[in-house]
C-alpha cells in the first residue's frame, strides 16, 4: 500500500479521537497524547516451526518447518504496560489482571488471558484511535527476530514402536529448558532491544498470539491428511512457545501436565494499518457516539 | 584376662539369641557395650544411605549424627522463602535405616548459630516421649540418644520441644523418618521375602506462608518476626504449599527419581503433620504398608494409599512400562495447585499387550 494513502487513513482516525475527547471518557486524554510506541516490522521471509501438534504415520511428529513470507506490519516496542491495562479495567473494559498489586513502577501488565488481551486491544482501539489487535504467531516470530524461540524440542529420533522415548526426550528437554532465574516482573526495557529495537522478547513474560492450536495429521510424504483446530486454546511466544487455554493467566506446572510452563503471561499488539481495519474502528467509533454508549 | 562375669555374659548372650526373640530381651549397659558399632552417614532425601534388606550377623549399634539447621529455605518457583528448620540441612531429614533389634544412637548438634532450643521425637522409640524429654539442646549444646529398634515399619521423627513451638517447628521442615527392617528383610502375605532395587524417601511437608495485603507470600527477617504471622495461617489449617523434598517441583526436571522397566522400588512417604494419599498416575502399589508397619501383610494392588498424618507408608512397585510418571498426592489440588508432585523417568521397552494407542487422534469420521 502506498504510504501516503496509510497516512492520510491515520490521520483521519486519529482525528476521531478529538470527539470521543470532547464525549467525556477522560482517559482517552492520556492515551491520546501517549499512545504506544511502534515499531515497523518490514516484509521478511521466514524458517517458521508450525505451531501445533503434529502427527505422522500415526507417530507424534516434530512440528515441519515451513518457509512463511510475514508482510509488514507495525508492533508495539514495549509489551503493554499495566498502568495501560489499569486504565481499560477502570473502564470497565478489561476485567482486572491476577497479577498483585503493581508498585506504579512501568513493568508489562501480567497475569492476564488470551481473552483479556483481545478485550484490551478493543479498547484500546476505541481509546486511540488506531485498530490494534495480537499479533499472529507469524508475526510474532518476525518481530522477535533472533530472539525467536519457537518450540524449544528436536527432532530427534523416536522409537514408533515406544512412545515412552518421545515422552521421556521431550520431558529431559523441557526441563534443561531453564526458565529466566527471577521471576520477579521487571520495569519495562530490562531485556533489552532485540535487533528489531524492539524491547523484552524473551524476558520472564510470555505473549499471547491469536494463532489458535492446532493438531495435524501428516502422511508419509509430510502432505497434510486432516487438521483440527482448537481455538480454545492459543499459542504464546517467548523463551519457548507454549500453548495455552485461553482464560487460563497464569500457567502451572504439576500433576500431570509435566512441562515446563510460561513463567508470567503478557502480551503486546499489532498496530492494524490496513483501509479495512481502519473504516471498520471509524465504523464502531461512529457507532458510540450515535448511540452515546 | 576372661572375667567370669564375662564368661557368664558370653552364655548368657549366646541362649538368648538362641532360644528367644531379640524384642523379649533386655540387655544391659555392658552387653549393649559389647555389640558391634557402626557409623553412617545420612544422605538428603528423596535418596537413602546404603544398607543391606536382610541383617548381616547380630543386632548392632548403628550411629548417626544430625546437625539441626535453622535457615530460609525457597519453597516454590516463585522464590517464595519459608524461614525453615531443619535436620541435617534438609527437608525432610534424611532417612535412617537398621534393623529390628538394632539400637539407634543419634547425636543431636544444636550449634550455637542457631536461636531455639530443640529436640527429637521418634515414634518408632518407647519412653520419654519418643525421645524428646532427653534430647532437648539449646544452641550451642549437643546429646546422645540411644532407644532399641523393637518394631518394625517406617516411622516418623519430629521435632516436639514445648506447646506451640511443636506444630510450628514440624511445619517449618522438622520432621524425617528412620525404616526398621525386620531382620530376614520385608515379606508378602505369605511370608516369602520381597526385595527393593531402589528405594526413595518422599517427605511430604504442608507450609503455612503469612500474606501481605497485596496478597504476596510475606518474607521475614528471621524465625522469631515470621512466627505470630505464621501461627495464624497455621490455626486455619489451609496451607499454602504443600510439597514433596521441601519445595514445589523439588522432585521434578532435573531431580526426576529415575528407574528402569523391571526395576522394583520402594517408595517411603511420609507426613508428620497431615493426612495424604499418595498415588502413582499410570503405576500402582503391589505391595503397600499404609500404616508402615512390617508386622502386618501388605495390601495389594492399590490405587491410591492412605499415609496417616504422623505417620510414615511404604509402597512397593515394579515398573512394567516406560515413561514419566507423576507421582502426586491425589487431592490433586494439592498436587497441581499446591505443589504436592514428583516425577519418576522410566527408561525401558514399551508393553504393547499392557497397552497401545490403537488409533491416534484424528477428526471424527463423517459417513
Amino acid at each position: 500500500m502506498p504510504h501516503h494513502l496509510i497516512d492520510a487513513l491515520v490521520g483521519a482516525a486519529a482525528a476521531l479521537v478529538l470527539p470521543a475527547t470532547a464525549a467525556g471518557i477522560a482517559h482517552n486524554v492520556t492515551l491520546a497524547s501517549d499512545i504506544a510506541a511502534t515499531v515497523e516490522v518490514r516484509t521478511v521471509s521466514l524458517e517458521f516451526p508450525v505451531p501445533g501438534e503434529f502427527l505422522k504415520d500415526a507417530i507424534p511428529a516434530a512440528s515441519p518447518v515451513e518457509k512463511v513470507n510475514v508482510g509488514g506490519f507495525r508492533i508495539m516496542k514495549q509489551q503493554v504496560g499495566a498502568a495501560a491495562y489499569a486504565l481499560c479495567v477502570s473502564d470497565s473494559a478489561c476485567e482486572p489482571a491476577d497479577s498483585a498489586g503493581h508498585t506504579g513502577e512501568d513493568v508489562p501488565v501480567t497475569g492476564v488471558n488470551y481473552r483479556d488481551a483481545v478485550a484490551f486491544a478493543e479498547w484500546y482501539s476505541r481509546a486511540t484511535g488506531y485498530p490494534w489487535r495480537l499479533p499472529t504467531a507469524e508475526e510474532a516470530a518476525a518481530a522477535a527476530g533472533e530472539r525467536f524461540a519457537g518450540d524449544a524440542f528436536s527432532a530427534a529420533a523416536d522409537d514408533p514402536a515406544n512412545p515412552a522415548v518421545a515422552w521421556l526426550r521431550r520431558y529431559r528437554e523441557e526441563a534443561a529448558a531453564k526458565r529466566p532465574a527471577d521471576p520477579a516482573i521487571k520495569v519495562r526495557g530490562y531485556y533489552g532491544v532485540n535487533a528489531n529495537g524492539i524491547e523484552d522478547f524473551g524476558g520472564n513474560v510470555w505473549e499471547w498470539t491469536s494463532t489458535c492450536y492446532s493438531r495435524t495429521t501428516l502422511a508419509k510424504d509430510g502432505a497434510v491428511e486432516s487438521r483440527t483446530d482448537n481455538c480454545g486454546v492459543r499459542v504464546l511466544e517467548g523463551l519457548h512457545r507454549a500453548y495455552m487455554s485461553g482464560f487460563v493467566r497464569d500457567g502451572k506446572s504439576g500433576g500431570c501436565s509435566v512441562g515446563t510452563p510460561p513463567q508470567h503471561l503478557g502480551f503486546r499488539l499489532v498496530r492494524d494499518d490496513s483501509p479495512l481495519a481502519h473504516a471498520r474502528l471509524a465504523a464502531v467509533r461512529a457507532w458510540e457516539r450515535a448511540t452515546g454508549s | 584376662m576372661f572375667t567370669r562375669r564375662q564368661a557368664l555374659m558370653g552364655a548368657a548372650a549366646a541362649a538368648m539369641l538362641a532360644a528367644m526373640p531379640p524384642m523379649a530381651a533386655f540387655a544391659n549397659e555392658t552387653e549393649i557395650a559389647a555389640l558391634p558399632r557402626e557409623q553412617v552417614a545420612l544422605v538428603a532425601p528423596p535418596f537413602v544411605h546404603a544398607h543391606s534388606q536382610v541383617a548381616q550377623g547380630g543386632p548392632k549399634v548403628v550411629e548417626f549424627t544430625m546437625t539441626i539447621e535453622e535457615k530460609p529455605v525457597v519453597i516454590d518457583d516463585e522464590g517464595t522463602v519459608l524461614q525453615g528448620m531443619t535436620f541435617d540441612g534438609s527437608i525432610p531429614g534424611p532417612m535412617m535405616v537398621v534393623h529390628e533389634g538394632d539400637y539407634v544412637e543419634l547425636t543431636l548438634v544444636n550449634p550455637g548459630s542457631n536461636s531455639m532450643p530443640h529436640n527429637i521425637d521418634f515414634h518408632a522409640a518407647t519412653g520419654a516421649l519418643g525421645g524428646g524429654a532427653l534430647t532437648l539442646v539449646n544452641p550451642g549444646e549437643q546429646v546422645k540418644l540411644r532407644f532399641k529398634a523393637t518394631r518394625t515399619g517406617t516411622f516418623v521423627y519430629h521435632c516436639a520441644p514445648e506447646g506451640p513451638m511443636i506444630p510450628w517447628h514440624v511445619v517449618s521442615g522438622m520432621s524425617g523418618t528412620i525404616m526398621i527392617l525386620p531382620r530376614d528383610g520385608l515379606k508378602n502375605e505369605k511370608g516369602e521375602p520381597l526385595t527393593y532395587d531402589k528405594v526413595f524417601y518422599v517427605g511430604e511437608n504442608d507450609f503455612y506462608i503469612p500474606r501481605d495485603e497485596d496478597g504476596n507470600f510475606k518474607a521475614y527477617e528471621n524465625h522469631g518476626e515470621s512466627y505470630a504471622d505464621t501461627l495464624e495461617v497455621m490455626k486455619g489449617l489451609v496451607p499454602t504449599h504443600v510439597v514433596f523434598n521441601g519445595a514445589k517441583g523439588a522432585l521434578t526436571g532435573d531431580n526426576a527419581m529415575k528407574a528402569r522397566v523391571g526395576e522394583t522400588v520402594l517408595i517411603v512417604h511420609s507426613q508428620a503433620n497431615r493426612d495424604t494419599r499418595p498415588h502413582l498416575i499410570g503405576g500402582h502399589g503391589d505391595y503397600v504398608w499404609e500404616e508402615g508397619k512390617f508386622a502386618n501383610p501388605p495390601a495389594k494392588d492399590l490405587e491410591t494409599w492412605f499415609i496417616r498424618g504422623g505417620s510414615a507408608g511404604a509402597a512397593l512397585y515394579t515398573f512394567l512400562q516406560p515413561g514419566v510418571y507423576a507421582y502426586v498426592n491425589h487431592n490433586l489440588i494439592e498436587a497441581v495447585e499446591l505443589g504436592a508432585t514428583a516425577h519418576f523417568l522410566v527408561e525401558g521397552d514399551w508393553n504393547d499387550d499392557l497397552m497401545k494407542q490403537v488409533e491416534a487422534p484424528g477428526p471424527i469420521p463423517t459417513h
